[in-house]
C-alpha cells in the first residue's frame, strides 16, 4: 500500500478517470484530530492527563453506478490509506460490486456542476489540519483547572477533542466541490462528596474556550449539591437546560424521515393515512431549523452521502442543502427526504441538515435560564440526559436519566440537589408541554455529541416532565 | 446454499494483510521511541474491513464496503501516555508517528506536573509472545461469499416475509467483519491475528392503515462470532424463525395492553444477555470504578473497595469474563498490550469476585496480571479496558424454559432485545423486549404489548431464584457497544440461560407516554 501521496483533489480526478462505469462520485475525507482526556484516579482531588492523541486519517470513497434493464445499481467501496497505486484496483471493485448488485432503488441521475452551491471553492487546495498545537492555550488552562480543582478538594474529569475534516467531491458529470468541517468539543466534570457537576461547551478553533468560566459554573452547581434533598419520582414542572433541550430535539430530528411517517410507521404518520405535517406540535411559537450558515454551526452547504441509508442517497452527492424550517412557528412544516423519497411521498426534497437550531422568534423578549429560576414557584431543574434510548417509535417514547445534577427549585432560588431520576418522554408531545422557551445560545449536546455537536437551543420550562423511578446514582 | 470459499483447515490470516511492511514499520516506530528513551513503546497496525448491505422491502436500499487501514503508537514517557496515529506506511512515517506520540506524552506529563499530579502510569508484566498467529473459529469467510448471494439471500428472507398475511415492511440488514491486527512493542511480543464477525437481522412491520397504529418485530439470531455458514444453517436456525416471525407479528398486533405492576419474570437468554451487558459487564470494568470513564459512561456502583464482599445478587448468580470462548464476539488470542487472554470468574455465588482489566489497572491496583481487555476498535483510536464475553453460567442441572415457567402463577416470559437504557452508576435500568407473554398458573397465555421492565441492579440479580440449564444456554451479544472518548465501539458476546426473576416492575410504556 506504501506509495505517492497525491493531493486529494489528484486522487478525485485520477479516480474519475480510472472509472469505466456509466456513473462515478469519488469522495476523499482528510482527517486530522487532536484530544486530551483527564481523570482523577479513585477520586482523589485533581486530575491527570490519561489517554491523549493525534491522528491523521485520508479515507476515499469510490461510488460507481452501471445502468442494467432493470434499473441502475451503484457500488461502494470505501478504503483509507489510499494512494495513486492502490486507485485503479479500487475503481474495478466498485464497479464489479455495481453489476453484482441488483438495481438500486434510490438511483436517479447524477447530478451536474449547474447544482453545485457557489460557496464551494477551494478543490484544488491542500486540506485544512488540526495538531496538538490546536491546544496551545487551552492546555496551560487546563493544567491551571487541575491545580484549582486540587486546591478545592474536588476531583475533575473532562475531555477535549478537535477535528478538522476536508471533504472532496467529484463526479463523472463534472461536480467538484470541498468542504472544510471543523469540530471542536470540550466537556468538565467536577465531583465533590455526593455532588457531582458538568458543563460542555462546542467550539470550531479552542480560541473561544473559557476553562477558568466552565469552571465556576461548576463551583456553583457544586455548592447547590452541598444540600441533598430526595424526591420520589413522579410528573414535575421542569426546567430544562439548552444541552438536555438539544439531546431531546436530535432524537426527535433523527425520527423525521418523510418515508417512514408515509409508510405509517413513525410518531409523524397521521391515523388513516399521510403524514402530520401542517400540525400543531408545540403550543409556543417555536422554530426548529437547520441551516448550514449558521453562525457558529457551519456545516456542509451540500450532500456528502458515502453510503445510502434513509436520511442519504448516494445519487443525491452535491445536492445543495439549505436552511430549513422543521417545525415552523409550532407547526410541523417538513419532514426529511432525498430525490429519491420525495419523488415517493410527493413532499419537496429536503436533505437533513448537520446542525440543529430550537427558537422563539422574538429572541430579544426571551428570558435567560436565570431569569426563569427566579420566576419559578417550585420544579426541577436539570443539568443533562443521559442514555436516551427509544421506546415506542409509535409516540416516540424516550427513556433516559439525568445526570451531573439535578436541583430544586423553589420560590425563585434553588434550594439544593434532588436525587436522579429515570424519566420516560416523548420529545414530541414534550413540545406540547413547554410553557416558556428562554435565550437561545449554543450548547453542546451531552449524549449525542459523538454524532452530532453543533446545536442551538433556548432553556425551556415544560409541565408534568415523567420522572418514571429515581435512580440511586450520584 | 453451497458453500463458497475455505473450510476450517483452509483458515488463514488474510495474505494482504501479511504483505503489509508489518514488521518494517514496527522496527522503525520502536526504535525510534526507544531513541526518544521511552519506558515503553507499542506498534499496532490494523487492517478492518467492515461491509454492510440494507434491503427495504426486498430491494437494496445501500451498501457500503469500508476498509480501515494504519497504524498507531502508544508510548510511556515520564509515567505518562502518548499516542499518535497515522496512515502513511512508510518507514519514515512511522518513525514520525512515534516522535508525535513521545510529544504527546511530554504535554501530558507537563501538564500534570504543573498541576502537581504524582500519579505514574506503570504498566503490569506479561511475558513475551514472539511472534505469535490467532485466528478465530470460523469456516467460510464472508468476504468470500459474491455480493450478489448475500443480497439475493436477504431478498429471499424478506420476500418469504413479505409474502405473509400482515407484513407491511420488512428491513433487513447484513454487517460483516474481518479484523486483522499485528502488534509489537518494546519488550518483544509480536502478535499476528485475524478475526471476523457478521450479524444478520431482519425486521418485520404490521401497519393497520385504519387505526394508524403500528407494530414491529426483529429476528432474535444473535452477532456472531462466525463465518457465511451462519446464515446457512450453522449456529442457528433461519428457516424455522423466519416462518414463526409473521405469526408472532400478528398475535402482537392484537395483543392486550400490559397491566402494571409486579411480575414474576422468566427471561429468554435473547433479553437476558443485555441485561448482563449492561448491569454487570459495564459495572465489572475497573476502568470505570477507578473514575477513568467517569466524565463519559460513567463509573460502577461496584467500587474497588468491595472487592470480594459485594453481595451482588442471589447465590446461584456465577458470571464470567472470558476472551476465549469460541465464536465470542470479544474473542481473541491476544488482546491490544500484547496479553494473552484468559476466562475468569467476575462473580461467584452472588458476590463480586472480579474486575475486567488491562495492564495499567492491574498493576495499579496489584492484581497480578492483566487479564487481557485492552481494545482499541481502529487503527486510531488508542486502546482502552472493553468489555470480555462476560457470562452467565446455566445450573448444571437446571431446567428447561418450560420449567422455569411452570412455577410461575403471575408472570411474564420476555423474550429478544429491544430498547436498552441504564444510569451511569449501573443502578437503574429500563429494558423492553421483542415479545412479552403471560404466564397464568404455569402456562404461557398469550402476548402482551406496551411493557417495559425496569429494576436496580443488585434487587433484580438479587431477585434470581431460578437458573435454567445448559439447554437454554445460548451465546448472544452485541455488534456495536460503546465507550471512551474518542468514542469507540467493540463487539462483545454474552451467553446465559434462561432465568426466573421474582417481583419484578413492569410498566406500561403507552401510560408512561401519556401524561
Amino acid at each position: 500500500m506504501a506509495g505517492q501521496q497525491n493531493s486529494p483533489h489528484e486522487l478525485v480526478e485520477r479516480a474519475l478517470e480510472l472509472s469505466r462505469a456509466d456513473g462515478c462520485v469519488v469522495l476523499v475525507d482528510e482527517e486530522t484530530t487532536a484530544n486530551l482526556r483527564w481523570a482523577a484516579a479513585d477520586g482523589r482531588p485533581g486530575s491527570a492527563l490519561t489517554t491523549n492523541g493525534v491522528t491523521r486519517g485520508r479515507r476515499l470513497t469510490v461510488i460507481s453506478t452501471v445502468h442494467g434493464a432493470e434499473g441502475t445499481a451503484c457500488g461502494v467501496l470505501a478504503r483509507e490509506a489510499v494512494t495513486t497505486a492502490d486507485l485503479a484496483d479500487l475503481v474495478r471493485a466498485a464497479e464489479a460490486a455495481a453489476r453484482a448488485a441488483g438495481p438500486a432503488e434510490d438511483a436517479g441521475p447524477l447530478l451536474g456542476p449547474e447544482a453545485a452551491p457557489a460557496a464551494a471553492t477551494g478543490f484544488t487546495e491542500p486540506p485544512a489540519e488540526t495538531s496538538i498545537d490546536v491546544f496551545t492555550d487551552f492546555a496551560p488552562q487546563l493544567g491551571t483547572a487541575f491545580a484549582r480543582a486540587r486546591a478545592a478538594g474536588q476531583a475533575l474529569y473532562g475531555f477535549a477533542r478537535h477535528e478538522l475534516t476536508s471533504s472532496y467531491l467529484g463526479s463523472s458529470t463534472g461536480l467538484r466541490l470541498r468542504h472544510d468541517q471543523p469540530t471542536g468539543t470540550v466537556e468538565l466534570n467536577a465531583k465533590a462528596g455526593a455532588a457531582s457537576a458538568w458543563t460542555g461547551a462546542a467550539t470550531r478553533d479552542f480560541a473561544d474556550v473559557d476553562v477558568a468560566g466552565l469552571q465556576s459554573a461548576l463551583d456553583e452547581r457544586l455548592g447547590w449539591g452541598k444540600r441533598r434533598i430526595d424526591l420520589p419520582a413522579g410528573r414535575y414542572e421542569t426546567l430544562l437546560p439548552p444541552s438536555a433541550l438539544a439531546d431531546l430535539m436530535i432524537s426527535l430530528s433523527w425520527s423525521m424521515n418523510a418515508r417512514d411517517a408515509v409508510e405509517g410507521r413513525t410518531v409523524f404518520s397521521r391515523p388513516g393515512g399521510g403524514t402530520r405535517l401542517g400540525e400543531r406540535l408545540a403550543r409556543l411559537p417555536l422554530t426548529l431549523r437547520s441551516d448550514p450558515a449558521a453562525p457558529g454551526l457551519q456545516s456542509a452547504p451540500f450532500v456528502l452521502a458515502r453510503s445510502s441509508t434513509d436520511e442519504h442517497s448516494v445519487f443525491d452527492n452535491g445536492l445543495p442543502v439549505g436552511a430549513t424550517e422543521w417545525i415552523r412557528n409550532g407547526e410541523l412544516a417538513e419532514l426529511q427526504t432525498t430525490r429519491h423519497s420525495a419523488a415517493l411521498t410527493g413532499l419537496p426534497v429536503r436533505p437533513a441538515g448537520d446542525n440543529l437550531v430550537l427558537e422563539l422568534a422574538d429572541q430579544s423578549a426571551a428570558p435567560s435560564l436565570a431569569e426563569m429560576v427566579a420566576r419559578t414557584e417550585r420544579g426541577l431543574l436539570l443539568t443533562c440526559l443521559w442514555y436516551i434510548r427509544e421506546v415506542d417509535p409509535a409516540t416516540l417514547l424516550l427513556t433516559g436519566l439525568t445526570r451531573d445534577g439535578v436541583y430544586l427549585v423553589e420560590d425563585g432560588q434553588v434550594v439544593g440537589e434532588v436525587n436522579n431520576f429515570r424519566f420516560n418522554e416523548s420529545p414530541v408531545d414534550l413540545l406540547g408541554r413547554i410553557t416558556e422557551a428562554g435565550r437561545t445560545e449554543r450548547c453542546l449536546p451531552r449524549e449525542w455529541s459523538d454524532w452530532f455537536s453543533r446545536a442551538a437551543m433556548p432553556p425551556v420550562r415544560v409541565a408534568d416532565f415523567n420522572m418514571s423511578s429515581v435512580s440511586q446514582a450520584s | 446454499m453451497p458453500p463458497t470459499a475455505s473450510s476450517p483447515a483452509g483458515r488463514h490470516i488474510d495474505p494482504l494483510f501479511l504483505a503489509l511492511p508489518l514488521r518494517r514499520l514496527a522496527a522503525a516506530a520502536l526504535d525510534r521511541a526507544r531513541q526518544l528513551g521511552v519506558e515503553h513503546a507499542d506498534f499496532r497496525l490494523e487492517r478492518v474491513r467492515s461491509a454492510s448491505w440494507r434491503l427495504r422491502d426486498a430491494k437494496p436500499a445501500g451498501s457500503s464496503d469500508t476498509l480501515q487501514l494504519g497504524f498507531a503508537v502508544r508510548v510511556l514517557l515520564d509515567g505518562a501516555w502518548g499516542f499518535a496515529a497515522g496512515v502513511d506506511l512508510t518507514e519514515q512515517a512511522a518513525a514520525q508517528v512515534a516522535e508525535q506520540a513521545v510529544a504527546v506524552a511530554r504535554l501530558s506529563a507537563r501538564i500534570s506536573r504543573a498541576a502537581g499530579g504524582g500519579d505514574r502510569v506503570e504498566l503490569a508484566d506479561e511475558p513475551v509472545h514472539q511472534d505469535a498467529t490467532w485466528i478465530s473459529a470460523y469456516e467460510i469467510n464472508p468476504f468470500d461469499v459474491p455480493d450478489a448471494e448475500k443480497t439475493g439471500l436477504l431478498a429471499d428472507w424478506s420476500s418469504r416475509l413479505l409474502a405473509a398475511d400482515g407484513v407491511s415492511h420488512v428491513d433487513a440488514d447484513l454487517l460483516t467483519v474481518q479484523e486483522n491486527k499485528f502488534y509489537a512493542d518494546t519488550a518483544g511480543t509480536m502478535t499476528t491475528q485475524q478475526r471476523i464477525r457478521l450479524h444478520p437481522s431482519l425486521e418485520a412491520v404490521a401497519v393497520d392503515d385504519r387505526t394508524g397504529t403500528f407494530e414491529s418485530m426483529r429476528t432474535l439470531a444473535p452477532p456472531a462470532g462466525r463465518g457465511w455458514e451462519y446464515l446457512n444453517g450453522t449456529g442457528w436456525d433461519w428457516a424455522a424463525e423466519l416462518a414463526r416471525l409473521p405469526e408472532y407479528l400478528a398475535e402482537k398486533v392484537k395483543a392486550p395492553s400490559v397491566q402494571p405492576g409486579l411480575y414474576d419474570l422468566v427471561i429468554d437468554p435473547t433479553n437476558l444477555w443485555l441485561t448482563i451487558h449492561e448491569s454487570i459487564g459495564h459495572a465489572t470494568e475497573l476502568d470505570r470504578a477507578l473514575g477513568y470513564e467517569a466524565a463519559y459512561a460513567g463509573t460502577s456502583f461496584a467500587t474497588f473497595d468491595q472487592l470480594g464482599t459485594l453481595r451482588y445478587g442471589s447465590p446461584l448468580l456465577q458470571v464470567t469474563g472470558d476472551r476465549t470462548a469460541e465464536h465470542g464476539l470479544a474473542t481473541i488470542g491476544y488482546d491490544d498490550e500484547g496479553v494473552a487472554t484468559q476466562s475468569w470468574d467476575l462473580i461467584r455465588d452472588g458476590v463480586l469476585t472480579g474486575y475486567q482489566l488491562d495492564r495499567r489497572m492491574a498493576k495499579s491496583k496489584d492484581l497480578g496480571r492483566s487479564n487481557g481487555c485492552a481494545f482499541a476498535d481502529s487503527p486510531g483510536h488508542v486502546p482502552v479496558q472493553r468489555m470480555a464475553n462476560v457470562s452467565l453460567r446455566p445450573a448444571a442441572d437446571g431446567p428447561d424454559t418450560a420449567g422455569l415457567w411452570a412455577g410461575v402463577e403471575n408472570g411474564l416470559y420476555l423474550v429478544g432485545d429491544r430498547s436498552w437504557s441504564i444510569d451511569m452508576q449501573r443502578y437503574n435500568f429500563q429494558f423492553t423486549a421483542q415479545r412479552a407473554y403471560a404466564i397464568k398458573n404455569g402456562q404461557l397465555a398469550g402476548q402482551v404489548k406496551d411493557f417495559a421492565y425496569q429494576a436496580s441492579t443488585t434487587e433484580f440479580w438479587g431477585s434470581m431464584t431460578a437458573v435454567g440449564g445448559p439447554q437454554t444456554y445460548l451465546l448472544a451479544g452485541a455488534f456495536n457497544c460503546g465507550k471512551a472518548q474518542p468514542g469507540q465501539v467493540a463487539a462483545v458476546s454474552h451467553g446465559c440461560p434462561s432465568a426466573l426473576f421474582e417481583q419484578v416492575r413492569i410498566l406500561n410504556t403507552q401510560q408512561e407516554a401519556a401524561h
